[in-house]
């Protein structure tokens, strides 16, 4: 019991590294509000362009794509560009890497999101819409898109979670962010409290955000 | 020796080097292995311990709830990376070593089960009470009502999400190369450093594609062939 109290439970360490451990927490957080974002609008506009696009062509590529990034591990996409690309003779920043590893993959996440909620929105909403002489962008604007968004709230929540569960992986390229941070901070103090503090934060930051979805699901039902 | 490249033919010389694939080609098939031996244990593991903790859920007791619903969040809110580096570095220091493939199991078989637990809670909550008070009228034990009356019922509102699920948690086998799991990222990471050559990181790319492109459409394929059914 003493031993998992000096080595989970370390006061000490935690007063020492929290400060550290904040900064990290602060880059997880910019991290996370720069990747979501992108990873919305990208979503959004795939869905769009699936639902709406008269080309089929146009339509079987975004699936395609769609498909491909959902079966890639986050993880190896991240190392594939910010590894291999430095091969190309472009030394890639790590946040550009990051982003652009995000984007791809929460691309796909969210357009299957917004698909499904565009595609729940009924056909006389449109309809209704464009006979009161909306064009078409301001039907997707102001009818389509806000209700689509509506129905699948929860699964939206649901996903920027995982995105900020998935900042964790940034890691590996070397971003400071609370992860990274408080491995760094271990192998400093060699003591594995500053881990447990991380836990402890990202469950601080995350799971009233998990319990609220729960909820709201229970509620949709 | 070095005879001049057009940029194509030096991308390709990069990118796409047959020499360098071939060397580490069988090095990258072990790693496969040993990915897809993990994605099946963790299945399983996970899955098991999901259905077990949502039996234990519709007991109804609060004693017994209350921990399973802690857990099922828990393991929701913590990024699986995290889990990983507290098995893998942190548990050495209260005496409890685990080799990298155990921590890798360990952890995302727990993460999956959290999921599992709600998927198939959910499956439960969605039937109409009549079904276990029926089965209950009929002289099964609650335990048998469950068993051979909800549990069935509710798998089939549960497996769809779940499918999706297990998916999402077994792409996650490639975190274990952070803690030096010889998978298919961690051997094709190492292979590109050591031979200053990108292909391996490629080819292990490709090999995640041609082991998950089939995985997700047999996924799809099953269950709008057996699972989708007429209410």
């Amino acid at each position: 019991m003493q031993d998992i109290l000096d080595n989970f439970f370390n006061w000490d360490v935690f007063v020492q590294v929290f400060p550290f451990l904040l900064k990290g927490l602060w880059t997880t957080l910019w991290l996370s509000a720069l990747v979501i974002p992108i990873g919305l609008l990208s979503g959004l506009l795939l869905a769009l362009w699936i639902t709406h696009t008269r080309s089929r062509t146009g339509c079987w590529i975004a699936n395609v794509y769609v498909d491909f990034f959902r079966a890639f591990p986050p993880l190896v996409l991240l190392i594939l560009i910010y590894f291999g690309i430095p091969f190309t003779g472009w030394e890639i920043p790590k946040v550009m890497a990051v982003c652009v590893g995000f984007m791809l993959n929460n691309s796909s996440y969210f357009c299957e999101v917004f698909r499904a909620g565009i595609e729940a929105v009924p056909k006389g909403q449109t309809e209704a819409a464009r006979s009161t002489g909306l064009t078409q962008w301001q039907t997707l604007a102001h009818v389509v898109i806000p209700q689509a968004t509506r129905k699948v709230l929860p699964d939206l929540m649901g996903n920027c979670i995982e995105v900020v569960k998935l900042t964790t992986i940034a890691s590996v390229v070397a971003m400071p962010e609370l992860l990274r941070v408080a491995r760094d901070a271990q192998s400093l103090v060699y003591n594995p409290s500053p881990i447990i503090l991380a836990a402890l934060m990202y469950l601080a930051l995350l799971w009233p955000l998990v319990r609220w979805i729960s909820v709201m699901e229970a509620r949709r039902k | 020796m070095d005879v001049p490249r057009s940029g194509l033919e030096n991308f390709i010389f990069t990118f796409f080097n047959a020499e360098v694939a071939q060397k580490y080609l069988p090095d990258l098939l072990q790693g496969l292995v040993i990915t897809a031996a993990l994605s099946v244990c963790i299945t399983l593991s996970g899955v098991l311990i999901g259905l077990l903790l949502a039996m234990v859920r519709s007991s109804g007791k609060r004693w017994a709830s209350v921990p399973v619903v802690m857990f099922a969040d828990v393991f929701r809110a913590l990024p699986p990376l995290v889990l990983l580096m507290v098995f893998f570095f942190a548990f050495p220091f209260i005496n409890l070593s685990m080799s990298a493939f155990t921590a890798t199991c360990l952890a995302l078989s727990l993460v999956l089960a959290a999921y599992a637990e709600e998927s198939i809670w959910a499956g439960l909550r969605s039937l109409p009470v009549g079904q276990r008070e029926a089965a209950r009228s009929c002289g099964m034990t609650a335990l048998q009502a469950l068993v051979y009356v909800q549990i069935p019922q509710a798998l089939r509102v549960a497996v769809p999400p779940l499918t999706n699920r297990v998916i999402s948690v077994i792409k996650n086998t490639a975190l274990g190369s952070v803690i030096a799991l010889s998978e298919v990222l961690n051997i094709a990471h190492s292979a590109t450093s050591n031979s200053g050559n990108p292909t391996p990181l490629v080819l292990g790319a490709a090999l995640y594609l041609l082991f998950f492109i089939p995985i997700i459409a047999l996924a799809r394929w099953w269950l709008e062939t057996t699972w989708q059914y007429k209410r």
